[in-house]
């Protein structure tokens, strides 16, 4: 007999090492069904116990009734804006910032203020929606003035309004650190001489 | 009679709102037992506030139920293009009628006595006994048989006339399987049937306060455990209920035979299934766990195995044998959320293999060791 040789090599199931293998005892089936209902309702007695005796046998969390303390170490929840010595916001409205984020929470209304030769714009309007905000940081990587940080705390969010959700300039001011790294604002420029008016 | 007129009103009505009331509950139940077996919390959003304050009534999300009726009464009623409106129509209520008629053979209580009840009443009423059940009769698990087997008519018009082809494989998939389990219920209780030597509910219940061994009460169960153990599984296979849920399993069909209703003809399916388990509850009670009664408990009182006898009151036995009766399909209903929210589904070869090479020769052989015992002590 000659070979033929577009015969199909023999399809050989392959074995793997879990393969899983039945006793005659999970073949009968009912012992084992058993031992899975006693699961299932001794879980089901231990929480209803755990309730009857005023704990939560649940692991969930009631959000937002109840808010997590346990927040992760990197955790960063709200943007704060930095400020200068004498406490004008260190923001130049730049726009950085509100043109980087994903989401387009940022909205910058900038201001002029002759007074200051070194940083004429200062933002008037500086809000975020936290409503679409997605946490993730790049405005920080973009300031350049080091003017946008994110903090470990979490801005009291929940709401039934998303209009309520809107965190603004006053708010995102008073951060008051304890040791501002923020870059030493420069020495102010002595009283330049009066000029002669027009 | 019209006195027999107002105890049929007042049993009808009872065992209507105790099964609306059952399906109602049930659909908390499953919700919250699936919820706490895994750790979890379960709805609790639902609430009704009372009007003009701001009290907030959330009864660990009782009102979740209400919340899903008016939902599904005022979701869109969608309409496919079928060529067959009338049975696609006629479907949900093929399925859910005969659910509710099961009951009306169940017995929920003993032998009662309006006039002994009410002694006001006692003129109009004088000595007439009336057998807490809608309908005596004496063929009572045959009729039990005759409707629960109508409900797969139901279902397969239901797949029949949506003129989808996973209604219809759902519904081919019905109907094969609540026959097999059909047959299967059946055989397991023609053993009960040659103990008790009856088909009427109500006699098989007065059989069951009796005691066996000297000390064990005469419960189907104890006389018949491995017929139990069949009965329940064959009845959840009947219901379509996890693990035997290849009808409407969802994430093969869709939702099977009623994946082309919409609104409140999907809830009467829905419904139908949670009634059908407070039924399957009420049938194991008064089959196996010996009915309304208590443990050695007659309609006149206990009689204890020692020979110690304690009458009781008219009032406390109608009483009692109202919420024992309740309890223990309550406790039933819950096994069936238990087993539901802990097995997985099987496969739809797996099904009819477990039927019929599995249950059916299990249940034969039961009914064969049931005869030669009976035989033997006759």
């Amino acid at each position: 007999m000659t070979k033929n040789p577009h015969a199909r090599k023999q399809y050989v199931r392959k074995q793997y090492w879990n393969e899983p293998t039945m006793g005659w005892y999970e073949r009968a089936y009912l012992p084992e069904i058993l031992r899975g209902l006693a699961i299932t309702s001794r879980v089901f007695l231990r929480n209803m116990f755990k309730w009857m005796t005023g704990r939560k046998g649940a692991l969930t969390t009631y959000y937002p009734e109840e808010t997590r303390w346990d927040y992760a170490a990197g955790n960063r929840g709200k943007h704060i804006l930095t400020r200068r010595p004498d406490g004008s916001p260190q923001c130049i409205a730049c726009n950085m910032c509100a043109t980087v984020c994903p989401a387009k929470v940022i909205e910058i209304d900038a201001g002029f203020n002759p007074a200051d030769a070194a940083h004429p714009k200062f933002p008037t309007r500086f809000e975020i929606d936290y409503s679409r905000c997605i946490f993730c940081g790049l405005c920080v990587e973009a300031c350049p003035e080091d003017a946008i940080r994110m903090v470990k705390e979490v801005p009291n969010l929940p709401s039934g309004d998303r209009r309520t959700m809107w965190i603004a300039r006053e708010e995102l001011l008073n951060w008051q650190p304890r040791d501002d790294v923020a870059k030493p604002y420069p020495p102010p420029p002595s009283p330049a001489p009066a000029r002669s008016q027009p | 009679m019209i006195q027999d007129l107002v105890i049929a009103i007042v049993f009808i009505t009872y065992a209507i709102s105790v099964l609306m009331g059952f399906g109602t509950i049930l659909t908390w139940v499953e919700r919250k037992q699936a919820a706490v077996m895994a750790d979890r919390i379960g709805a609790n959003r639902a609430y009704l506030r009372i009007p003009f304050t701001q009290v907030k009534l959330v009864w660990l999300g009782l009102f979740h139920g209400m919340a899903d009726g008016l939902k599904m009464l005022l979701k869109e009623d969608f309409k496919p293009k079928t060529y067959d409106w009338y049975a696609y129509m006629v479907a949900p209520w093929v399925v859910f009628t005969p659910v509710l008629l099961v009951f009306a053979v169940v017995p929920f209580g003993g032998v009662l006595i309006p006039g002994e009840l009410i002694p006001w009443l006692s003129g109009w009423f004088g000595d007439r006994a009336y057998p807490m059940q809608i309908a005596n009769l004496d063929a009572g698990l045959l009729i039990v048989f005759a409707f629960g087997g109508i409900s797969i008519i139901g279902a397969m018009l239901a797949g029949w006339s949506s003129a989808n082809k996973f209604s219809l494989l759902g519904a081919l998939r019905a109907g094969s399987q609540m026959i097999s389990y059909e047959l299967i219920m059946a055989m397991t209780l023609l053993g009960l049937i040659l103990v008790y030597g009856t088909v009427d509910l109500d006699e098989m219940v007065r059989y069951q306060s009796g005691i066996v061994l000297g000390f064990l009460p005469a419960w189907g169960i104890v006389l018949q455990p491995f017929a139990a153990t069949l009965f329940l599984t064959a009845a959840i296979a009947e219901n379509k209920r996890i693990p035997f849920d290849l009808p409407e399993a969802e994430s093969e069909l869709i939702a099977g035979y009623f994946t082309e209703y919409s609104g409140m003809k999907m809830g009467l399916f829905m419904f139908a299934e949670f009634i059908e388990i407070a039924i399957i509850g009420a049938l194991f009670t008064t089959l196996f766990l010996g009915g309304y009664n208590l443990p050695f408990m007659t309609d006149s009182g206990f009689s204890f195995p020692g020979g110690y006898e304690l009458a009781l009151p008219h009032a406390a036995v109608v009483l009692i044998q109202l919420a024992t009766f309740l309890a223990k399909v309550f406790v039933i209903c819950s096994f069936q959320i238990l087993i539901r929210w802990s097995l997985p589904r099987f496969r739809w070869d797996q099904v009819l293999r477990f039927a019929w090479k599995f249950m059916f020769p299990l249940a034969l052989a039961n009914l064969i060791v049931t005869v030669f015992f009976v035989w033997a002590l006759q």
